[in-house]
């Protein structure tokens, strides 16, 4: 065995532990706000990912134990559940986490080989699929009349029989939808805006639920599980994209403080942009590809179907991924540049 | 004293582990009674034995001179007499046996005769050919001839010299005991090599965790009569490395593929240093040096030790302990392990760091990479150590190449961070090693290549000339045998000497057929007479008939040839 003899007492586990538990902030907000739902859907995902990481392995005839306490799939999982309306049915949970597992994962060569980011891959499928059970978000407790406990929201997400008055009650349209609803119907920004699901400045519950998501990003950042490049340009690409776009017309779209406190950007920057395996690998690589996330996240939720970006952003950014980083060499020691020296 | 650093990019921070062994005193290891002295000590060609077996040699008698001038002398550590010229254990990670010169030594440690050269006012060639001859050679692990290093070359001079008293790497503390107790020798060996390559910087660069280092080496900087700046580096892993210790030192970067003394800086080791000194001041070769002992021993420490010595005996003096698992020369991050014990302390032996599982626990199994970068974050040589590894993992050695292989300096720092636990250095080292290969074989498969060309050109040569030869041949045969046909049959006579005289193609065909034709008629005319003797007179009109007819054939049968004979 040569050298080097020693190692740092780092390992795929402990890193994506880190993960977990920077995401525990937003959780934790996400039941302060929201109600126990999202601890329903998390935990099913999370059964889910596993078994179906678990069924892969053994298919694969890789050794189960190594990869199934890498943690990987349970922050597969996490993100996946966490972009997912609280209140969605079980089988919606299940199918998005195991097209995440199975397919955007194992299918292309398992922990490491994914181009993709799973957890986007199976939002994507999912939005693209069911776009009408995506809705069911469960409104900030601050608006709704009533609110659901853990048992019932288990037995609404397992499709029991919650009265539908009850249902429609504590579910209710995010900002962005109310956004897009609100300019479809031509009114303008600040007359939507007007709608109680706005909060401060970005909506309501949903601006503190993304600053829990900012905690915890922030966390990571400081234990330098993640580098601040791609969260940073991610970050600029959607403030300069929403505020070039509010400075010319304040009228027909919002704020970039409104579409930066979008929960799905923050976690997004933090969380899934910053997936290493999907993303960009040099330092002016992750600058790109972040600030082309924001940008795209912009565009999409402006001019495209879907009410979010974030997800489709991301998995265009991941495609580039070998573009960017063929491009953006960093200069080697000794050298003025790719193959080049320096003058002496 | 307050020099403006630069920061070099990359870099980790193992544990120490420096207090263990620099706390005891510096003792000299006693006299072995065996000395195995290798042959290849040394970056180069292995010196060449100018002993016998069974002669008796006197410490600091070369027993092997230097072979070229990429090359070093090596000396007796001891006097005692040659037991074997031959193949023996070295340190070296294969495990494999080289040349070495095994003493058996007599205890009386005699020297031979030596003398302090005057170096100043000996030629700058001389001089060096003598170092060669003392066999000094870089002592901070590489074992680069020094000689070689001291040459200023067509550049006449070497402005900045930096003596590296780094030693980044955890574990070692040899030549942080050297500066503390032998400052003022390792100045009189920089005063040498300043002499040498006409410098007119003198930077000594050590990290900042050899505070006592720093101030002895400081102290006697002060009662030179040249300036020498004695600069504390930040302790960061690989600072001594050569490329680091320059840019931290200079803010320079040695260009790719290229020499320091390029961009005119040279470096030597503080243990160099040390050497030059003993060498040019009291004329003592290089047989000994300062080697740490150290990790799982009851009591780490540093010797002075004979070049020869076997490894175990120094493991014996600093206290061997239960669950030791073999023994690293050099330390945790780039050194080598020792395939045994037995081999002996060579010149780039600096450290013989002992193993424990509970200092050194088995590595883990490696997971997938999942391109976190921190390789790259830690990287010295600002290469991207994922991408090099997937290079090297998938065989496309090219991509490897163009993404710069051949800069990475295998420090450790990418497999030291890499939580996935991937072996990269290894990868790297594999993928080196196979290109090296490669273009050995290409070299091989270009030389073969021109052979089998040169084969075959020369085949369709000699295929060429045996053909025109045949035909030239064949020719001559055909011209007389159409010479020799046509005289009996008297008609194709005619045709023979311009046969002879236009030898084309064409003409060879119709010499030929005119030669056949020729034959037939010759035939007829001997057979004719035979096959109508004595017929009955029916028969005899009608074959007159038949024959009278076929003269009618034959003539007209002849005459395209006729005509065109004619025409000429």
């Amino acid at each position: 065995m040569p050298s080097p003899f020693i190692l740092d007492r780092s390992s795929v586990t402990q890193v994506m532990a880190w993960v977990l538990a920077a995401l525990l902030p937003g959780v934790a907000a996400y039941v302060w706000l929201f109600g126990p739902a999202i601890l329903v859907t998390l935990a099913l995902a999370t059964v889910t990912a596993l078994a179906a990481e678990a069924a892969m392995l053994k298919a694969r005839g890789y050794p189960a134990r190594p990869f199934l306490t890498d943690l990987s799939a349970i922050v597969t999982a996490w993100l996946l559940a966490l972009s997912l309306p609280a209140l969605a049915p079980w089988w919606l949970i299940v199918t998005g986490t195991l097209f995440a597992i199975v397919v955007a994962k194992h299918l292309y060569g398992g922990l490491g080989q994914n181009i993709f980011n799973p957890a986007m891959v199976g939002y994507a499928v999912l939005i693209v699929s069911f776009p009408v059970q995506m809705t069911q978000w469960s409104g900030p407790l601050a608006l709704t009349e009533t609110s659901l406990t853990l048992a019932q929201s288990a037995t609404v997400i397992f499709g029991g029989d919650a009265p539908k008055a009850t249902l429609d009650a504590v579910t209710m349209a995010t900002p962005l939808d109310a956004l897009r609803t609100g300019l479809l119907q031509q009114l303008t920004v600040d007359e939507i805006m007007t709608q109680p699901i706005f909060g401060q400045f970005g909506g309501a519950g949903f601006e503190w639920l993304a600053a829990a998501f900012l905690l915890g990003g922030l966390l990571l950042w400081a234990l330098r599980i993640i580098s601040w490049q791609v969260p940073l340009a991610f970050l600029a690409g959607i403030w300069l994209a929403a505020g070039f776009l509010h400075f010319f017309d304040a009228g027909r779209f919002g704020a970039p403080w409104f579409h930066l406190f979008a929960p799905s950007v923050m976690l997004g920057a933090f969380f899934i942009a910053t997936d290493p395996v999907s993303g960009a690998t040099t330092p002016r690589g992750k600058l790109i590809f972040g600030f082309g996330a924001g940008l795209l996240t912009i565009i999409i939720r402006t001019w495209g179907g879907y009410p979010d970006g974030v997800a489709f952003a991301i998995l265009l950014m991941n495609l580039s991924v070998p573009l960017i980083d063929q491009h953006t060499q960093p200069r080697v020691y000794g050298t003025s540049g790719r193959g080049k020296e320096p003058p002496a | 004293m307050s020099r403006k650093l630069f920061k070099f990019k990359g870099g980790v921070h193992p544990p120490e582990h420096k207090a263990e062994s620099n706390v005891r005193p510096l003792h000299a290891a006693p006299l072995p009674g065996k000395l195995v002295i290798p042959l290849r000590q040394h970056i180069g060609n292995p010196a060449k034995p100018v002993v016998e077996v069974g002669e008796r040699v006197l410490k600091g008698q070369m027993i092997g001179a230097a072979d070229g001038y990429i090359s070093a002398a090596v000396h007796a550590s001891s006097s005692g007499i040659v037991t074997a010229i031959g193949p023996a254990a070295v340190p070296h990670i294969s495990g494999l046996p080289d040349l070495c010169i095994t003493l058996s030594t007599d205890g009386r440690d005699e020297w031979i005769a030596h003398a302090p050269l005057d170096y100043q006012a000996m030629a700058a060639a001389d001089l060096r050919m003598k170092l060669r001859d003392m066999g000094i050679a870089g002592l901070g692990g590489a074992v680069f001839p020094s000689a070689v290093k001291l040459d200023p070359g067509a550049a006449h001079s070497c402005p900045t010299l930096i003596i590296n008293g780094g030693e980044c790497e955890p574990w070692i503390t040899c030549d942080d005991m050297l500066m503390r107790s032998r400052a003022g020798d390792i100045l009189q060996g920089v005063a040498v090599m300043r002499h040498l390559l006409g410098s007119t910087e003198i930077l000594v660069g050590i990290e900042d965790n050899k505070p006592e280092a720093i101030a002895a080496m400081q102290a006697a900087a002060q009662s030179l009569d040249f300036a020498v700046d004695v600069v504390a580096v930040p302790a960061t892993y690989p600072a001594g490395g050569a490329k680091q210790l320059i840019e931290t030192l200079t803010g320079r970067q040695v260009p790719s593929g290229k020499l320091s003394t390029d961009i005119g800086i040279q470096v030597f080791n503080v243990g160099t240093a040390y050497a030059l000194a003993r060498a040019v001041h009291h004329g003592e070769p290089l047989i000994s040096r300062l080697v740490t002992v150290t990790g799982h021993v009851l009591r780490p420490q540093n010797f002075e030790v004979l070049i020869g010595t076997p490894m175990h005996t120094l493991i014996t003096l600093a206290g061997e302990r239960d669950g030791s698992t073999g023994a690293l020369m050099g330390g945790p991050m780039m050194g080598m392990p020792m395939p045994d014990l037995e081999v002996p302390v060579v010149k780039a032996t600096n450290c013989i760091l002992v193993k424990s599982n509970a200092l050194f626990p088995p590595l883990p199994k490696a997971l997938p990479c999942i391109r976190c970068t921190r390789c790259a974050d830690v990287c010295p040589a600002a290469l991207q150590p994922q991408e090099l590894f997937r290079f090297a993992k998938t065989g496309d050695f090219g991509r490897a190449q163009e993404y710069h292989l051949f800069d990475c300096i295998e420090c450790g720092c990418c497999s030291y961070v890499c939580p996935s636990h991937i072996p990269l250095v290894d990868f790297y080292r594999y993928a080196k090693s196979e290109i090296w290969a490669r273009e050995k074989e290409k070299r091989a498969a270009d030389l073969a290549r021109e052979r089998h060309e040169f084969r075959e050109f020369r085949l369709v040569r000699e295929k060429k000339e045996k053909a025109e030869k045949l035909a030239a041949k064949a020719q001559a045969a055909r011209a007389q045998a159409a010479l020799d046909q046509a005289k009996p049959a008297g008609l194709a006579a005619a045709a023979a000497p311009e046969l002879a005289a236009a030898p084309s193609d064409a003409d060879a065909k119709k010499a030929l057929i005119a030669a056949a034709l020729a034959r037939a008629q010759a035939k007829k005319a001997g057979v004719v007479p035979k096959n109508t003797d004595h017929l009955p007179p029916g028969t005899q009109r009608e074959i007159e008939e038949i024959e009278a007819r076929r003269a009618k054939i034959r003539e007209l049968a002849r005459q395209p040839l006729e005509s065109e004979e004619k025409k000429p």
